[in-house]
C-alpha cells in the first residue's frame, strides 16, 4: 500500500512548476487576457510541448507518453497553480482519450503521433456532462451533425473538434468543415478558450466509444478540472499567507490576528483532504477501482467547493487590494469560478453522484 | 499510488480474519460502562497474546513485543471493523500513560503498571484540565508542596472521563509555583484515586450522561517516587501523549459506517410518501458529506502511507481533528434533520434505540469539537504551525505569586 505520487509524479510536478512559474507569469497571463480576439498562447503551448504534455495520454505506440490519468492530473494541478492560459483539457486530455478509446486504426495512426507531438490540437464540443442547456444539442443524423453547442472548449488554435452528440457518440469534425460556424465566447476566466458552435449538416468522422468508456472520458474531465481546482485554490492560499505575514496594520503583522489566522485555517483545512481524494479519483479511473466514477465525481464537487471557498476568503484576506485588477487575483479567482462550474458545477455534480448510489443500492429506483 | 499489499501482507490479513471467525464467541457482548467487564478483559488478554492489541509494547512489560509495522496495524484495525469487533481495550490508561512510561516512564514504574493497565486490571484517568485552564491548560493552579518523602496535593480537576471507575489518576500539578514560566514548573505525577482527599463529582452534561466528573484534589499525599519524568518537566512530559490523543480523535472508518447508516436511514425513513433520499435537499446535503467523508478516508490513507515511510506531514495531520469532528457533527446534524418529529424521541423511546441514537450523537459530537483542544485552537495550530503565520500576540502575564 502506497497511497501517495511515485518519485516520477512529484519530479515532474516539480519541474513543470518552474516551466511555468517562468513561462506563465502574472505579466503573461495578463497580456493574454487583455486581448479580446481568439487567442491561441503560441509560446505557453511550445513550453507545454517541448515538457510532452500533449503526448501525456497518447499511446506509446503512437509517439505518446503513455501515462496514467493521476501524471495528467498532477501536470493539471500545475496549470491551475499557474493559470497557464494554454489548451489542456481538448488537444490533451479529452481528444486522445476518445481518439485512443474509440477511434478506427486508421484514425489514430492518422491523428495520434500529430496530438503527441503538439503539431495538431483538438477542441471539444461535449455538452452532456453540465447538462444539455435550454435544449441546446447536436444531433446525429447518417454521419453528419447540425444543431449547436453555447460551451465548447479549447477551439482557439484547433484544426479539429471532437463533438459529443445528443445520443451519447462522438465524432471528429473538421475546424474547417462546411456547415461549421463558430464564435468565440468571451467567459469570466480569460485564460480558458471557449466558443459557440453552430453546425449545420456538417461531415463527421465517427468514434465508436463504449458507453462505459464515454462515462470514464467524463470522469477523466472531472478529475482534471477538480486537480485545476486543487491548484489554483492551493495557490490562492499561498497568496493569502504570504500577504498576512507582509502586510502589517495596528502595528503588527495581519496574521497574527486570530480573524485572519482562522481564514487561511479554514482554506487549508478545505484544501488539503482534496488532494488525496483528487488522487484516489484519479487512481481509481487508472486501476478500474469500482467506485472509480463516484470517486471522480466527489473529488469535482468537493474541490469546486473548497477552491471556490479559498477563493473568496483569500480575496478577503488581501483587504481591497484584493479586488483589483493590478493584484491579479481575480485571475485565480475566475479560474476557480470557470473550473468550478465547467462540466457541470458541485451541485449537478453531487446529485450525478446521489444517481450512481441509487442506481447501485436500489436499482428499481434508479437515476431519480 | 498502489493500494494493493504485498503477498505477506494479504496472508497475515487472512490470518486476522480466520482468528476472527474461530473466536467469534469469544467477542464481548458488553464491555462494561465504568471498568471493563471480565469478557472484555479475557478478550483484551488473547488479543496481546495473538499480538494484535498493545503491539508494540515489549513483551516484558505485558505487550504483545512486535517490530513497528503500520500496515499490519492498519490491516488488524480494517479486518476488525469489518468483523464489528472490538480492537481491545481503549482507554486514557493505554493510550496515553502507557506511551508516556514507555518513554519517561523508571524501570520501576514500568514493571509496576504498564502490565496491569495493559490488561484492563487497573483503569486510569486523566487529570489535565482545570476550571481556570482549559484551552490554556499551562496555566493550571492545582499545586503539590513537599512533605517529607510525599507531595501533597490541592486543587480541582475537571473533564475527567471515567474518575469514577478509576483505579488511578495520571495528572499535570504545579510543583514549582516560583519557575520563571508557566510551561515549567509543572509534574506529571501518578496516584491512587483511593487515596485520602480525593472527591469524584459525576458532571452531567447535555445528553444527559455524566461522560465526565469533576475531581477534588484536598491534602492529597503523593509519595515524590510517583513522579514521571523529572520534576518540572511535566509539561513536556505531557506534550507526547497529547500528540496520541490528536491521534484517536478521527477515525475515518467510523465516519463511513454512520453515513452509510445515514443513507440507509434516508431511504427507509419517508414523508408524505417520498422517501427521504428522493428529496433534492436532503440528498444534495447527504452526499456532501459522503464526499467529504471519503476525502477524510483517502487523507488518512494517504497520512498512513506518510507514516509508513517515516515521514511527517505536519499541515496534513493538524487539520484531522478539526475536519473529523466537524464531519461527524455534520452527519448527525443531518440524520436529526431526517429524522424530523420522529427524532426528537429521546432516552429510552424506541425510536432512538432504533434510529442509532442520533439526538444523542448530535450532542455529544459537539463536545467532541470543544474536547481535546477546540476548534478555534486547532484553527490557531493549523494557522501557526501549519502556515507559519506570525505568532498571535500573547499578553504578558503577571509572574505567578
Amino acid at each position: 500500500m502506497d497511497f501517495a505520487l511515485s518519485d516520477d509524479q512529484t519530479l515532474l510536478a516539480e519541474q513543470l512548476e518552474g516551466v511555468m512559474g517562468s513561462l506563465s507569469t502574472l505579466t503573461r497571463v495578463r497580456r493574454h487576457a487583455d486581448a479580446r480576439a481568439e487567442m491561441f498562447a503560441a509560446d505557453l503551448w511550445e513550453g507545454m510541448t517541448r515538457f510532452g504534455i500533449p503526448g501525456l495520454l497518447v499511446p506509446e505506440a503512437y509517439g505518446g507518453l503513455g501515462l496514467d490519468i493521476l501524471d495528467a492530473a498532477v501536470v493539471a494541478e500545475v496549470l491551475g497553480r499557474h493559470v497557464v492560459p494554454a489548451p489542456f483539457l481538448g488537444p490533451v486530455v479529452a481528444a486522445p482519450l476518445a481518439i485512443g478509446w474509440g477511434g478506427s486504426g486508421a484514425i489514430k495512426s492518422r491523428l495520434l503521433p500529430r496530438l503527441a507531438g503538439g503539431e495538431l490540437r483538438i477542441g471539444l464540443a461535449w455538452s452532456s456532462p453540465a447538462g444539455e442547456r435550454n435544449g441546446e444539442a447536436v444531433i446525429e443524423r447518417s454521419g453528419r451533425l447540425t444543431g449547436t453547442c453555447p460551451f465548447a472548449i479549447d477551439i482557439a488554435g484547433s484544426e479539429m473538434i471532437v463533438v459529443g452528440s445528443r445520443d451519447g457518440r462522438f465524432h471528429l469534425v473538421d475546424r474547417a468543415a462546411e456547415g461549421l460556424s463558430v464564435t468565440p465566447v468571451t467567459t469570466v476566466d480569460r485564460t480558458r478558450s471557449v466558443a459557440a458552435l453552430v453546425l449545420d449538416d456538417v461531415a463527421a468522422e465517427g468514434l465508436a466509444l463504449s458507453p462505459s468508456d464515454r462515462l470514464r472520458l467524463d470522469y477523466a474531465l472531472q478529475v482534471m478540472l477538480a486537480a485545476d481546482l486543487l491548484g489554483s485554490g492551493s495557490r490562492l492560499l499561498e497568496s493569502a499567507v504570504e500577504y498576512a505575514k507582509a502586510r502589517h496594520q495596528f502595528g503588527r503583522p495581519i496574521g497574527s490576528f486570530q480573524a485572519v489566522q482562522h481564514l487561511c485555517a479554514d482554506m487549508a483545512a478545505e484544501l488539503e483532504p482534496g488532494r488525496a481524494l483528487l488522487w484516489y479519483a484519479a487512481h481509481g479511473l487508472d486501476a478500474g477501482l469500482p467506485d472509480a466514477g463516484e470517486s471522480a465525481l466527489h473529488a469535482k464537487a468537493y474541490l469546486a467547493d473548497a477552491a471556490r471557498m479559498a477563493s473568496r476568503k483569500a480575496v478577503e484576506v488581501h483587504g481591497g487590494i484584493g479586488i483589483t485588477d493590478e493584484l491579479g487575483l481575480h485571475y485565480w479567482f475566475k479560474r476557480v469560478t470557470w473550473s468550478g462550474q465547467a462540466f457541470g458545477g458541485a451541485i449537478r455534480t453531487r446529485e450525478r453522484v446521489a444517481c450512481l448510489h441509487n442506481a447501485a443500492v436500489l436499482p428499481q429506483r434508479g437515476a431519480a | 499510488m498502489d493500494l494493493s499489499y504485498t503477498p505477506e501482507q494479504e496472508q497475515f490479513r487472512a490470518e486476522v480474519r480466520q482468528f476472527l471467525v474461530e473466536h467469534k464467541a469469544d467477542i464481548p457482548a458488553h464491555f462494561g460502562v465504568n471498568r471493563p467487564s471480565d469478557a472484555a478483559r479475557a478478550w483484551q488478554r488473547l488479543l496481546i497474546a495473538q499480538g494484535y492489541a498493545a503491539r508494540n509494547v515489549p513483551v516484558a512489560y505485558g505487550g504483545a513485543g512486535q517490530p513497528h509495522d503500520i500496515m499490519r496495524a492498519q490491516i488488524i484495525a480494517d479486518e476488525f471493523a469489518v468483523a464489528r469487533a472490538p480492537l481491545g481495550l481503549v482507554n486514557q490508561g493505554i493510550s496515553m500513560l502507557v506511551p508516556t512510561l514507555l518513554e519517561l516512564g523508571t524501570e520501576a514504574q514500568k514493571r509496576d503498571w504498564i502490565a496491569p493497565t495493559l490488561r484492563g486490571d487497573v483503569v486510569w484517568c486523566q487529570g489535565y484540565s482545570e476550571p481556570g485552564a482549559g484551552s490554556d491548560l499551562a496555566s493550571l493552579t492545582t499545586r503539590a508542596v513537599e512533605d517529607g518523602d510525599d507531595f501533597v496535593i490541592n486543587g480541582q480537576k475537571i473533564w475527567t472521563t471515567t474518575a469514577h471507575g478509576a483505579d488511578m489518576m495520571f495528572a499535570l500539578i504545579r510543583t514549582e509555583p516560583d519557575a520563571p514560566n508557566k510551561y515549567l514548573g509543572i509534574s506529571y505525577l501518578i496516584f491512587s484515586m483511593k487515596s485520602p482527599g480525593i472527591e469524584v463529582r459525576p458532571l452531567r452534561t447535555m445528553t444527559g450522561a455524566a461522560e465526565f466528573n469533576e475531581v477534588f484534589l484536598t491534602d492529597v499525599r503523593v509519595p515524590k517516587s510517583q513522579i514521571v519524568g523529572e520534576r518540572g518537566q511535566g509539561w513536556k512530559v505531557s506534550n507526547s501523549t497529547l500528540k496520541h490523543e490528536r491521534g484517536m480523535l478521527g477515525d475515518p472508518n467510523a465516519a463511513l459506517a454512520r453515513m452509510r447508516n445515514l443513507l440507509a436511514l434516508m431511504t427507509a425513513q419517508s414523508t408524505d410518501g417520498v422517501a427521504i433520499m428522493d428529496m433534492p435537499v436532503f440528498r444534495d446535503r447527504a452526499m456532501r458529506l459522503q464526499g467529504r467523508a471519503l476525502a477524510m478516508k483517502c487523507h488518512a490513507m494517504r497520512l498512513l502511507t506518510a507514516a509508513d515511510k517515516g515521514e511527517d506531514l505536519p499541515l496534513a495531520r493538524m487539520i484531522v481533528k478539526l475536519q473529523a469532528t466537524e464531519l461527524n457533527h455534520e452527519i448527525a446534524t443531518l440524520a436529526v434533520d431526517v429524522l424530523g418529529e420522529a427524532g426528537l424521541a429521546y432516552d429510552d423511546e424506541a425510536h432512538m434505540r432504533a434510529n442509532e441514537i442520533w439526538q444523542k450523537r448530535y450532542m455529544f459530537d459537539l463536545g467532541m469539537i470543544i474536547g481535546g483542544g477546540t476548534a478555534q485552537i486547532q484553527r490557531n495550530i493549523i494557522a501557526e504551525r501549519g502556515l507559519g503565520l506570525p505568532r498571535e500576540l500573547k499578553p504578558a502575564r503577571p509572574t505567578a505569586a
